[in-house]
């Protein structure tokens, strides 16, 4: 059961960092510790407007002033799976 | 961080803006001859780029009133209602605002700006949603950070996008507040308000929708209350935003609301309670131009026959605009870079338009906002539909077969 978990949540990140990749397109690499604004080229509109994208992929809401707090891949990554788990045990 | 890096960012941003010609943060207008003309230094120039969109401006009815106001209220109120009290010039000006939309009650801001702060930040408490559009006007996005509440965004102009959000808080305590303009003040779209509004009445009894009418009070509806009657959904805006900025020409802010609790935010809405009221003036100049507004509806449509040939002149030259016909044009260029020697040429030829780039505009749009006035005749609109075509032509944005102005 817990091996379950983990391996949902290693498949959140994945799934986080690839949808970025795919819409930062190829020419920048980045990772999990990678600066969602300076290291993607994306501005802070853009960076919500991917957030709009994660709310569809994963069924959940996301609030603004959470998006606020976020630096890095991990953060935005961090913010998803606390939502999808808050979602799954109400 | 810091004050310094912060300021050399601004810089190193903009001084490749500059270095184009004028600096679009500090064009000064040497005087102010008309709703519709200005002298730069000597220069006369036209303007379009006002959101002046009735030309009430020099309106003479206005400026009698606000002189008089002056002379006989004084020229200020130095406080706040809360601490210098009410004037009665504040109170009929929110009785005739609540009967103009035929709604309970009114509310007084001291700028349309205010009005969303303190109407936003009022409603939603912890535990409520804002879901906002996400081409919101930057005084919507302050308002939500400054609430208690939590701010989902919906995608632009997009019901269905906002009902799918709207399920997600299916089950959920709190209000869900849907916020969204009348018309968006980059491209002058409109808001799809019966479709919006359909989606708000299937969400059940604790949604609410704010309106922000700043762009078309005034413009859009039968007698100009905006696009909430235009679209006929009136009963379900349950609070309408506007400013006397635009069409009112002048400066100040309201919520109109047919809501029970509306006006316990006089007691708890910091942007009412800690800045000073509207000045008699200002108070007296909104008065007379919602008068005039009613009196005068063919101010209205001589605004929508300059949009409509504004729009269909310069869509025939070629140029990308909104997708619909509105009293903001908005033409689309390729880059920031365009947008601004676009702009400085339109200056050079006598024609004053708004520049609007990223991150003030949806998708990073580069645009020229041109804004359209009843005030306008028809020799300016030709003139300036001429001079978009020669500059566009020489900008190479054109095909020069299509610039029959
Ligand atoms: C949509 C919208 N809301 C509010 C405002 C603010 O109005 P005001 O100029 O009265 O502060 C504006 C104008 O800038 C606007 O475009």
């Amino acid at each position: 059961m817990i091996d379950v978990r983990m391996a949902e949540l290693d498949d959140i990140d994945t799934r986080v960092l690839d949808l970025l990749k795919s819409k930062i397109g190829r020419e920048r690499e980045i990772a999990m510790d990678s600066n969602v604004v300076e290291d993607t080229g994306l501005d802070s509109v853009s960076v919500m407007d991917f957030v709009m994208e994660l709310e569809d992929e994963f069924d959940i809401s996301v609030p603004l002033d959470e998006i606020a707090e976020v630096r890095t891949v991990s953060d935005l990554a961090g913010v998803v799976r606390r939502l999808t788990a808050a979602g799954a045990s109400v | 961080m810091g004050i310094k890096n912060r300021a050399a960012a601004m810089q190193s941003a903009y001084s490749a803006l500059k270095a184009l010609g004028r600096d679009p943060t500090s064009l000064q207008f040497d005087r102010i001859v008309s709703p519709t003309e200005a002298l730069l230094g000597n220069k006369p120039i036209m303007l379009f780029g006002t959101n002046n969109y009735l030309g009430l401006t020099f309106d003479e009815a206005c400026v009698e009133a606000t002189v008089a106001a002056a002379r006989e209220h004084g020229v200020g109120t130095t406080g706040s209602r809360i601490a210098n009290g009410t004037y009665e010039l504040h109170r009929a000006l929110e009785q005739e605002i609540a009967q103009f939309y035929d709604k309970r009650a009114t509310i007084l801001y001291s700028t349309g700006f205010l009005a969303n702060l303190g109407v936003i930040s009022g409603l939603a408490d912890k535990g409520d949603h804002l879901l906002i559009d996400a081409d919101s006007h930057a005084s919507i996005y302050d308002a939500c950070k400054m609430s208690d509440g939590e701010t989902i965004r919906f995608r632009h102009n997009n019901p269905d996008d906002l009902a799918k959000r709207l399920a997600r808080f299916e089950g959920t305590p709190g209000d869900k507040i849907i916020v969204v303009e009348g018309i968006y003040s980059m491209l002058g779209d409109s808001a799809p308000l019966a479709e919006i509004a359909a989606v708000k009445r299937e969400a059940g009894p604790n949604v609410y929708l704010l309106v922000d009418e700043a762009h078309s009070l005034g413009v859009m509806g039968e007698t100009g209350r905006g696009k909430c009657q235009e679209a006929g959904v009136e009963d379900d805006c349950d609070y309408i935003v506007g400013t006397f900025s635009k069409s009112v020409g002048t400066t100040g802010g309201f919520c109109v609301s047919n809501v029970e609790e509306f006006e316990a935010l006089r007691a708890y809405s910091r942007p009412y309670m800690f800045t000073a009221s509207m000045t008699p003036p200002t108070v007296a100049t909104a008065r007379a131009a919602f008068q005039r507004m009613a009196e005068a509806p063919e101010l209205r449509e001589r605004l929508w026959q300059n949009c409509h040939r504004l729009y269909a002149g310069m869509a025939k030259m070629g140029y990308r605009l909104g997708p619909e016909v509105s009293p903001v044009v908005a033409p689309q260029l390729p880059d920031p870079q365009t947008a601004v020697t676009l702009w400085n040429m339109l200056i050079d030829a006598g024609l004053y338009t708004n520049i609007a780039i990223p991150p003030a505009t949806p998708n990073a749009l580069s645009l020229l906002r041109v804004s359209v006035s009843a005030g306008h005749d028809d020799g300016q609109v030709s003139a300036a539909l001429e001079i978009f075509a020669e500059a566009g032509k020489e900008l190479g944005l054109l095909k020069p077969g299509n610039i029959a102005a």
